[in-house]
């Protein structure tokens, strides 16, 4: 196998603040390679935009601190980069879309101005050159009359429109991995599809590496090659999205796929989670799960499970993994 | 924009007729005989009294009094005074001199206000954040005629001799600087404040953060982005203010003795000239109105989210 275009290892962050330190990422590890998507599923709370923020550099540095880890982009360690190095790799290497586009994009520039901005002072291109590929980028994400478009601002765009200008936007500097931080969740369902859709056919035609941050396991049934499932800022199982969906090899994810509604269970009370994530301030010993498993014994609350490798590529930090994965 | 414009112009004029008609009345209302004290020590000679009145229209009801008075402002006669001069010649040599110092302390107020609020803004709980905080407050707690003496006195060859505070009868711009700071310097404090707030609320926001993610260089993140959008409220309080400057202009004129028209209100008043008093306040009225005009619009162009039907 080449070498991963992404690798995140071992990444611990916590949040100093006046209330205590809050460890909001104990030990995330992942990868992607380029032409792959891996989708990373949570709750909110999880650590799933915290761990994005981190590879982008753009949390803020305090409160946040990262106080393990590397990441490593084309094999070089970011974190040991300069702060200029850093910004240099944003957008050109990697670019990031947002969950709310109207909030995201400056409601006081077109959508014009704020895509050819980055091909104006990243690459110098001149004013009518930058126009151009505005439009063409904006042609690309499927923006219908892009030309007569581009001079509008963000407020006159629809939601599913802004979505696809903010992608426009991100793919200016033909960036290598895209990170899309719960792209659809603001959005109405069918334009849910319809951004999902176009997602995948860019990543597919750009050879792009993508991270897909989600918490909708429907969303990632249809664009994911891979999936990583975090909770309390750990990564609990990672799988093949087939194997996942067929078999999963945590309790979380097990519960996860059961509070799914279903069309065949119409009628019967839809199944939960009990119990709320817990306060990253104040993680409970042992599995972090273990308040709310429903196979959890008194192993749980004493050893933090180690990652079992179940073959394949596929992890998980349970430790009656193998057990979890057979009765799928 | 154009209907808007329109619209907005034809509501300047009930605002302006009630306005001007509120100081008419005010001014010639006064419970007292507007020709007591005019004539010296002795009563005024009742030919005078019967022709100021005829020329003043004071026999007319006041409403009737109140638009001859409007009728002749409106072809430019700003009428006498009770001895004999031309308001609007006083007020054409007063007017222009006030105006200059408006502007002046308006463009001193902007300048430092909203560097001092970028750089706090910026840098929040540092050591220059303390500093603006501090002296902004002192600022604001200080009445403008205490700045305008203090300063005065000890920029002034009286004090350390730091420059000539003294203003001539037709003063130069730089002759101007020193008053208009202390014009200005109580706005000054408040624009400070309200650029150093917007810039925190919006340095968190979501299209800073993107602009950070887009991999901008941190002077246009800050100097494109996070500007425009912090800035439009500062905007609007500085082109509203440019009324208040110029009425709040008669303590510093007294201060520094300017020759605007800040005295002569004052002297106005002092003296019981309805004519002048109701000239130059009719003329803040108007400047006021305009400048709220000016800055509804800009407010439209600034922030595109604005639109006027």
């Amino acid at each position: 196998m080449t070498q991963p275009l992404l690798e995140v290892e071992d990444l611990h962050v916590e949040f100093r603040t006046r209330d205590g330190v809050a460890k909001v990422l104990n030990g995330v590890s992942y990868h992607v390679s380029a032409g792959e998507t891996l989708a990373v599923l949570g709750e909110s709370g999880s650590g799933k935009s915290v761990t994005a923020q981190t590879i982008m550099g753009i949390l803020d540095m305090p409160p946040a601190f990262i106080t393990k880890g590397s990441i490593k982009f084309r094999g070089e360690d970011l974190l040991t980069r300069s702060a200029e190095e850093r910004r240099q790799v944003r957008g050109e290497g990697i670019a990031m879309i947002f969950q709310d586009a109207l909030s995201a994009l400056n409601p006081v520039f077109t959508v014009g101005f704020q895509i050819e901005e980055q091909l104006k002072v990243r690459r110098g291109m001149s004013k009518a050159d930058a126009r151009k590929r505005a439009i063409e980028l904006l042609d690309q994400v499927k923006i219908p009359n892009a030309k007569g478009r581009v001079s509008d601002y963000p407020h006159q765009f629809s939601g599913g429109m802004r979505q696809r200008a903010m992608i426009a936007m991100s793919l200016a500097l033909d960036p290598e991995l895209l990170i899309a931080d719960e792209p659809t969740t603001a959005l109405d369902v069918t334009v849910q599809a319809q951004i999902m859709d176009l997602l995948a056919e860019i990543q597919k035609e750009r050879e792009m590496g993508m991270i897909l941050i989600t918490h909708d396991l429907g969303v990632v049934a249809d664009v994911a090659d891979r999936i990583s499932v975090m909770y309390a800022g750990r990564i609990v199982e990672h799988a093949d999205v087939y194997e996942l969906f067929r078999a999963p090899g945590h309790p979380y994810t097990e519960s996860l796929l059961e509070s799914l509604p279903r069309l065949d269970l119409k009628g019967q009370e839809l199944k939960t989670i009990k119990g709320l994530p817990p306060s990253l301030t104040n993680i409970p010993p042992g599995c972090p799960f273990n308040p709310r498993c429903p196979r959890a014994f008194d192993r749980c609350v004493s050893e933090v499970p180690a990652v079992h490798n179940l073959g394949m590529g596929r992890t998980s930090r349970c430790h009656i993994a193998e057990e979890v994965v057979a009765r799928g | 924009m154009g209907r808007y414009v329109l619209r907005r112009l034809l509501q300047l004029i009930p605002v302006f007729l009630g306005t001007t008609f509120l100081i008419y009345a005010l001014v010639w209302a006064i419970p007292q005989d507007p020709f007591s004290g005019k004539c010296g020590q002795r009563p005024c000679d009742p030919a005078y009294i019967a022709e100021m009145s005829q020329k003043l229209n004071l026999n007319d009801p006041l409403l009737i009094q109140y638009f001859k008075y409007l009728g002749n402002l409106l072809t430019g006669d700003f009428g006498t005074t009770f001895n004999g001069v031309s308001v609007g010649e006083q007020i054409g040599t007063s007017w222009p001199i006030t105006l200059k110092l408006g502007i002046i302390a308006l463009v001193i107020e902007a300048i430092i206000g909203i560097t001092a609020g970028i750089l706090t803004g910026l840098r929040k709980q540092g050591f220059l954040d303390n500093l603006v905080l501090v002296s902004t407050l002192f600022l604001i707690s200080l009445p403008v005629f205490v700045t305008g003496f203090v300063l005065r006195l000890y920029l002034g060859p009286q004090g350390f001799d730091f420059m000539d505070t003294s203003v001539s009868s037709d003063p130069t711009i730089g002759e101007l600087i020193l008053p208009g700071f202390v014009l200005g310097s109580l706005s000054m404090a408040y624009v400070a404040r309200l650029t150093r707030t917007s810039i925190v609320e919006n340095r968190r926001s979501d299209y800073v953060r993107t602009a950070i993610a887009k991999g901008q260089p941190q002077t246009r993140v800050v100097g494109i982005h996070l500007l425009r959008n912090s800035l439009i409220p500062v905007i609007t309080f500085l082109g509203t203010d440019l009324g208040s400057l110029m009425g709040g202009a008669i303590v510093t004129e007294g201060v520094f003795n300017i020759n605007g028209i800040g005295g002569l209100i004052f002297r106005g008043i002092q003296e019981k000239e309805g004519v002048m008093v109701t000239g130059i306040v009719t003329l803040l009225v108007l400047v006021y109105l305009l400048a709220s005009l000016l800055v509804d619009l800009l407010y439209a162009v600034l922030d595109p989210r604005i639109r006027y039907e």
